[in-house]
């Protein structure tokens, strides 16, 4: 317990440290860019492959699984539109790229750490989390949404590809009605405002348990196991309160 | 002139420095020396200010660091350049870029002018055709002159070296040695150079401390170490046939 405090303590002051004004706005966009570059269009494939294939599969699935007549055949549109949209493309897909992009966070900030880099940015007089950790929790707040949507259009895509393949009854026709019925565009919002809450914890934790390394490559290597683990942990826990918040 | 005055510190109650008293002048080269583990790593960064001693004082030019506000280090240390033991260059950067990036943070210059103080620093350090190389293109001798004309760049008062010769071969070692010498003495430099090279302690020691377990042992120039009747410094520093023999022969003179 005195463990978790002190770590939660140690993260608001990197937090604190962190959203201050930029030494050099030209500085900070330079790396804003190379951030959302990095961790953003880096992170384009795996959105790509794994949402096509996870469209097809979710529609597949529940077509296999709904076999009584009286089920209408456009609930497996409307069903595997309300998955994608409701949970796959912003929480499993953050799940995801917290392995990606958290790692990768962590394991380059603690690495900096280690060989000293960052002691030489504060020995300049440069706020060093400021410099290395804003861009990066700015840059993927910024570019998730664009990737949970990428995810959403994909996923849906896969699941109207599967559709051509005519298992149990469902032809395109039914599966695109049931992809229009009932819409609610604010789930859209909602998945759009659950991404960027979990690009902030994705970050912004990757970049804290980066910044407490201390030892050699092994600590960077726990540091950023951790960071993902952690990170897993509180999507999942934001999950749960943003739905009570944003659903009920 | 860099002064530290009753210096404490110690880790989960274990003391590593004791009370350390040094002067380190402006325009000299000036060396701790002592043992892996006695504590000079522990100094230089409490120098610096990465880490925050128990008691005592590190006065730059009178002003007690231990005593500043965030922002005020943080001016203080714009007019210090420090030299790590690996370097510590920004991986993702080229060299230039490197050189540049203090220069980047803090100048007011145009970028023109930057660039062309940061070229200077590498013509300095006899870099410049390295300039669009990146850290892990060039050597380690490379690096730490690289890693010097970092320091440089923003004409520093105050230069601290941490360990500057460690994994270099001797002839390299021995040209950073004369580069932080001619570069302390042109720009008139309060140098601190921490190491257990003993090529280096007997090239450019002006002044050297000798720490053990913590505690000042020994001060003096590395014309008086010839001489040091202290039976710590001597077993420390002559351990080497090679450097007993020196003694003889600088003494026999």
């Amino acid at each position: 317990m005195r463990n978790a405090l002190h770590r939660l303590g140690q993260y608001t002051l990197l937090m604190s440290k962190t959203w201050t004004t930029p030494t050099k706005w030209s500085m900070f966009l330079r790396q804003l860019l190379r951030e959302i570059y990095k961790l953003g269009a880096d992170s384009l494939w795996i959105v790509i492959i794994i949402s096509l294939f996870i469209g097809t599969v979710i529609a597949i699935q529940i077509s296999l699984n709904i076999s009584s007549d009286l089920i209408p055949k456009f609930t497996i549109g409307y069903t595997t539109r309300e998955i994608i949209l409701l949970e796959f493309s912003s929480s499993i897909m953050c799940l995801i790229l917290a392995g990606k992009v958290g790692s990768n966070i962590a394991s380059e900030i603690g690495t900096m750490r280690v060989t000293e880099q960052i002691d030489a940015m504060e020995i300049m007089g440069v706020n060093s989390a400021n410099f290395l950790i804003l861009p990066k929790i700015t840059g993927l707040m910024l570019f998730i949404p664009v990737l949970v949507v990428f995810s959403m259009f994909l996923g849906i895509l896969g699941g109207i590809g599967a559709s051509y393949a005519d298992i149990n009854g469902m032809t395109p026709a039914s599966f695109i009605y049931g992809l229009q019925f009932y819409f609610n565009a604010y789930y859209i919002t909602y998945s759009i405002i659950k991404s960027v809450v979990y690009a902030f914890i994705i970050s912004s934790i990757a970049s804290y348990f980066g910044y407490h390394v201390h030892g050699g490559a092994l600590e960077v290597g726990k540091a950023s196991t951790n960071s993902v683990v952690m990170s897993s942990v509180m999507i999942l826990l934001a999950d749960v309160i943003l739905t009570h918040i944003m659903l009920t | 002139m860099v002064e530290v005055k009753n210096i404490c510190k110690s880790f989960e109650g274990r003391p590593v420095l004791n009370n350390i008293n040094a002067r380190f002048q402006t325009g000299k080269t000036n060396l701790i020396i002592g043992q892996s583990g006695s504590g000079k790593t522990v100094l230089l960064k409490s120098i610096i200010g990465l880490l925050r001693p128990e008691s005592g004082q590190v006065l730059y030019d009178g002003t007690d660091i231990l005593s500043l506000r965030k922002r005020e280090l943080d001016m203080l240390r714009r007019k210090t350049g420090m030299l790590f033991q690996g370097a510590a260059l920004f991986d993702s950067m080229t060299v230039l870029e490197n050189v540049m990036f203090p220069l980047q943070m803090i100048s007011t210059d145009s970028y023109s002018q930057k660039k062309k103080r940061a070229e200077f620093c590498l013509d300095r350090v006899n870099l410049t055709d390295a300039e669009h190389l990146y850290p892990s293109e060039i050597s380690g001798g490379m690096m730490k002159r690289a890693g010097i004309a970092r320091a440089i760049a923003l004409n520093p008062q105050y230069l601290l070296c941490d360990e500057p010769n460690s994994g270099l071969d001797p002839k390299t070692s021995l040209l950073i040695d004369d580069l932080i010498s001619d570069i302390t003495k042109e720009y008139n430099m309060t140098t601190i150079i921490n190491t257990h090279d003993m090529n280096s302690v007997l090239n450019i020691g002006e002044t050297i401390i000798f720490i053990r377990e913590g505690i000042l042992e020994w001060q003096g120039s590395s014309k008086e170490i010839m001489t040091s009747g202290n039976q710590a410094l001597n077993d420390f520093v002559f351990a080497s046939d090679a450097f007993r023999q020196i003694r003889e022969l600088r003494t026999s003179h």
